[in-house]
């Protein structure tokens, strides 16, 4: 991943009913900006026959009235060429989320392999993940599971050449200068950093799965017995606090 | 409020409708029927004006009964059915009366069968839809003693239908279209996908299935892929070269390349294939793709003019049944394989 890699949008088939904007084939933190850019804007004035909009990690897919497909493309193209070059930065975020987190120990069983490989303290690495702008690039996989990035180019860290039989729920684990927040108890080739007692999918929330693509997010250190407190609360949200920015 | 009492259970019975679309941005798949076309073809047999929620049984059916005269509809992969006793024809309703048992054996061809009360399962819904999404833990699979809520038979006196349907439980060629990742598997590659007989492999479920084949499918592109956002149909390579075709319950984002994406039409053919069945594949352009990918109401319409009446001759009857029990010969699914031709 490199920041300054040129982007080549794409205008992709995503069968009868949909089409695919994709800014790069890589993980290019640029594509990842293009997408929320491109995402907002058709947020803010959706094309005829738009049934469903979904931001990805650097495409973007429309799901359309088949009739309206052939009439969208080339317009989407040509914003998204736009975009990519103006290689714009995120835009500003509409909400903000701050989620308590307990580092290291046995909620975080990897940040010491972490921090060693960027050369800190276990401290000095939690406190990076704590002072970053991140964001929710998509959610996917499962039911509400957010991927935050990016963290500083110094985590772009490989994913681990064996999977992790078990990481718990809450699971806060980190590659490839990404955050994955896990629902469920999940097999995982990432690291785990950190325990959260909030929850991004819970079925019997009113909102099951209350993170969006582009919110701002902002972890806050925490002590292990604070964040074992917070995970009885019986709405999964763990402490979480949400701003509204706009 | 009807019932519906499960006696007992033999394969992966789950309530199923046709899911839950639209929530793909917060990582929800759609869920819903694996083959949704037994869904619609069940609306037609009792009337509906859309599809409803019905048990889907995979592998094998169970012992069940109602506290109130309804008909059913059994359709989706045909099982050998009873009705104390009484063979049943399978894609066709039938009215059952309260405490009779209606008894459903193991899939003679095909993965999914399904029983649809006439006025639909009434099971609490979750987003919308009632359908259990076992992948993430929405619904389980229901086992022996569950009692269901059921909308009352609007119309219970209708006579019983029977539908022709187009034998997709043992394989066959399905359609395939170009998807956002096509372009990264080269030509030879895609040649050799839309060439190979594929037997539906031992791993599947309603997320998706293996299709087994010594062929490997490799992009020079997989390493280092971003991920990028999956659903139903997609046909996707994993590491070692071995493709799976997405079903209902699939993850919504995944990072293994995908070759393209069976088309709407053909994805019940996927999801019927039991292990072993033979399947290939056929690369289609976008307006074939189109044509094969209707409205869910248009293909409504088309099943219900497959519907005919089912016309049963009372004085047949006894002489019908002496057969079917002194012969014990017939499977009961001889008028289904009719169908089929």
């Amino acid at each position: 991943m490199t920041e300054d890699a040129p982007l080549s949008p794409e205008l992709l088939p995503a069968g009868p009913d949909g089409i695919e904007l994709r800014f790069a084939r890589r993980p290019e933190p640029a594509a990842m900006a293009a997408v929320q850019v491109l995402a907002a804007e058709i947020a803010a004035a959706p094309p005829e026959g738009l049934r469903e909009l979904v931001p990805g990690l650097v495409s973007v897919l429309l799901r359309l009235d088949p009739a309206a497909v052939a009439a969208v493309g080339p317009g989407l193209l040509a914003r998204a060429r736009a975009i990519a070059a103006t290689r714009p930065a995120l835009p500003a975020p509409t909400r903000r989320w701050t989620i308590p987190a307990a580092f290291g120990g046995a909620e975080g069983p990897d940040l010491a392999a972490v921090a060693a490989r960027l050369g800190q303290s276990e401290a000095a690495a939690a406190a990076e993940i704590c002072a970053a702008e991140l964001r929710v690039l998509t959610i996917g996989f499962a039911p509400g599971q957010p991927y935050i990035g990016l963290l500083p180019e110094a985590w772009n860290l490989p994913r681990l050449p064996e999977l992790t039989p078990s990481a718990p729920a809450g699971a806060l684990v980190v590659a490839v200068r990404q955050l994955v927040l896990f629902g469920a108890t999940s097999a995982t080739g990432w690291r785990q950093v950190a325990q959260v007692a909030f929850r991004p999918f819970r079925p019997e929330r009113a909102e099951p799965m209350p993170l969006r693509a582009g919110d701002a997010i902002r972890f806050a250190a925490a002590p292990a017995d604070q964040i074992a407190a917070l995970a009885g609360d019986p709405q999964g949200l763990g402490g979480a606090r949400l701003e509204v920015l706009a | 409020m009807s019932t519906l009492t499960l006696h007992r259970v033999d394969g992966i019975v789950t309530v199923q409708d046709m899911g839950r679309p639209g929530h793909l941005a917060q990582g929800l798949s759609r869920g819903g029927a694996a083959d949704r076309l037994a869904l619609i073809e069940a609306a037609a047999l009792l009337g509906a004006r859309a599809p409803l929620a019905g048990l889907e049984m995979a592998g094998a059916g169970g012992v069940f009964s109602g506290d109130a005269p309804m008909r059913v509809a059994l359709t989706g992969a045909p099982m050998a059915a009873t009705l104390d006793g009484v063979p049943l024809r399978w894609n066709a309703t039938h009215r059952i009366e309260p405490g009779a048992r209606l008894r459903i054996a193991g899939a003679e061809a095909g993965v999914y069968g399904y029983l649809v009360p006439a006025g639909g399962l009434a099971t609490p819904d979750w987003l919308g839809s009632r359908a259990a999404h076992l992948a993430i833990g929405i619904g389980a699979p229901l086992t022996a003693g569950a009692v269901l809520a059921v909308t009352p038979d609007p119309a219970p006196e209708t006579e019983a239908r029977v539908i022709a349907v187009a034998n997709r439980f043992q394989g066959g060629t399905a359609r395939l279209m170009d998807g956002p990742q096509t372009g990264l598997f080269d030509a030879e590659t895609l040649d050799a996908f839309c060439t190979t007989a594929f037997r539906r492999g031992t791993r599947g479920n309603r997320q998706g299935v293996q299709l087994s084949a010594g062929a490997r499918f490799v992009s020079a592109e997989a390493a280092g892929l971003a991920s990028d956002l999956i659903g139903p149909g997609d046909v996707q390579s994993t590491g070692d070269g071995v493709p799976y075709v997405l079903l209902a319950e699939c993850q919504t984002v995944g990072g293994y390349p995908r070759l393209g994406t069976v088309v709407a039409e053909d994805l019940p053919l996927i999801a019927q294939a039991a292990p072993g069945t033979v399947l290939r594949f056929r690369r289609v352009g976008a307006e074939e793709a189109a044509r094969a990918c209707r409205d869910e109401t248009v293909l409504l319409r088309e099943a219900a003019a497959r519907c005919s009446s089912l016309v049963r001759d009372p004085a047949l009857i006894p002489d019908l049944l002496s057969y079917q029990l002194i012969g014990g010969v017939t499977r009961g699914d001889d008028l289904e394989q009719d169908d089929a031709r």
